[in-house]
């Protein structure tokens, strides 16, 4: 039970660290000063969500290792986060469309979460399910915002909803793992989150004067950590620091 | 029980009170470093102080996940006690149960507000859909009062405040966000 909860926790801790990664990225590039600092405050969140996660984890390994061990020390196959949150920024639409899309899975998730029997997971659920509100309102309002706003802002909205969607699905896979601990109680319904999440994002892209894209082509893997080309460069951008320097401290 | 035991037992936890109260005393100078106006204890991040053999254990909750405060509070709650006679002490960080800004008495919001933060409404004020949640809520200017005023974002400073206008005096605020 121990290392099933072990990697059901790095998973969680995945892909919060590396959506903070990707969010972070927006320093100073943001489109206007007030976006800048709403995506990093978003990012700021999800550090600290992937702290408590990767602290937890370390605790419930059966090896000796600490939290910056588990975000720093792991190659491009050992991570287990969702194709979804390593793609990248692309412009303001690319990254709006994918954190919607996450915004609105986490938040369910971690609703359900919330009733988990271990104690810990669900006392970070609670934590984190009241920044997760936060965060869906400020992606859906902006993807509605260009989704029904000028020609141009549609015109990108709906490419980058359609690029994203090909990760969607991957969310709402359960493996045996999932399974082993959703019976025990322990683990998010992927069954029910899903279909939280069709409704809120089926409705909010007709409110945008989106058109929601085909499910027919999906990308997959993440978990079992085959990543897409992007994974590797932003891992040697995250890690360089304490690989070439072991144990530095400041 | 003996009236002496009873007696000698009453004055043990009155001592014990007493230094709690003292305790709490010296930790009112901790206060947080991004809103120096609020003592950890009226941001209601403060959970509980107890004393065990010569250790000081302080239990404290990160009001966000990522609160970068709780580093510089720590340390300044092992300066605090350390100054006032107490060198050992522990910080414990708890996440349960999660902080919400209803911790804070009316009292701290009005300091608040003095300081130039609109203070937090109530969360059971917001209303329950996410999407009316900005629209259904306006929040006072803290230098004139008035209630012509616009969220210019979400997301302000740091992670506990959006950021605000004022139409009638035109300033811009910052709003302590209801979590």
């Amino acid at each position: 039970m121990n290392n099933d909860l072990y990697i059901y926790t790095l998973r969680q801790a995945d892909n919060a660290m590396i959506l903070c990664q990707r969010l972070c990225q927006w320093v100073a590039k943001g489109p206007e000063l007030e976006e800048d600092i709403a995506l990093t405050n978003i990012g700021l969140d999800m550090i600290g969500q992937a702290r408590s996660l990767y602290q937890y984890a370390a605790d419930l390994s059966d090896q000796d290792v600490t939290e910056d061990d588990l975000a720093f020390m792991r190659d491009e196959r050992e991570w287990t986060n969702l194709l979804l949150v390593e793609q990248p920024n692309g412009n303001f639409a690319d990254t709006i469309a994918r954190q919607y899309f996450y915004d609105v899975w986490h938040l369910a998730f971690l609703e359900d979460l919330l009733n988990s029997k271990d104690q810990m997971l669900a006392a970070i659920a609670a934590k984190s399910v009241k920044e997760a509100q936060y965060h869906v309102r400020h992606s859906g309002n902006w993807l509605k915002r260009l989704g029904d706003g000028t020609e141009l802002s549609h015109e990108r909205m709906q490419s980058a909803v359609d690029e994203m969607w090909q990760f969607t699905p991957e969310m709402f896979e359960s493996d045996e793992l999932d399974q082993r601990l959703l019976a025990a109680g322990y683990a998010a319904d992927l069954t029910k989150v899903k279909t939280t999440w069709d409704e809120t994002v089926t409705a909010l892209l007709k409110q945008a004067t989106l058109i929601k894209p085909d499910d027919a082509f999906l990308m997959n893997g993440g978990r079992k950590g085959i990543h897409t080309q992007h994974m590797g460069y932003l891992l040697a951008e995250m890690q360089i620091l304490p690989r070439s320097m072991p144990g530095c401290d400041w | 029980m003996h009236a002496l035991e009873q007696n000698k037992l009453r004055l043990e936890k009155n001592k014990l009170r007493g230094e709690q109260d003292k305790l709490r005393e010296i930790l009112s100078f901790v206060t947080d470093p991004e809103i120096p106006v609020l003592t950890i204890d009226e941001m209601g991040i403060l959970r509980d102080v107890t004393i065990e053999q010569d250790t000081v254990k302080v239990t404290i909750t990160p009001t966000y996940s990522g609160c970068p405060a709780i580093d510089q509070i720590t340390q300044d709650v092992n300066t605090v006690l350390t100054d006032n006679g107490y060198p050992k002490s522990e910080v414990l960080l708890v996440l349960s149960p999660a902080w919400t800004t209803d911790w804070m008495s009316e009292q701290s919001k009005e300091k608040l507000r003095a300081y130039g933060i609109a203070p937090p409404c109530r969360t059971t004020d917001l209303s329950q859909s996410s999407e009316e949640h900005s629209l259904a809520f306006t929040a006072a200017c803290p230098q004139c009062r008035s209630l012509n005023t616009q969220q210019i974002s979400e997301f302000g400073s740091t992670a506990c405040k959006a950021l605000w206008k004022c139409n009638e005096c035109l300033e811009p605020f910052d709003y302590f966000k209801p979590l």
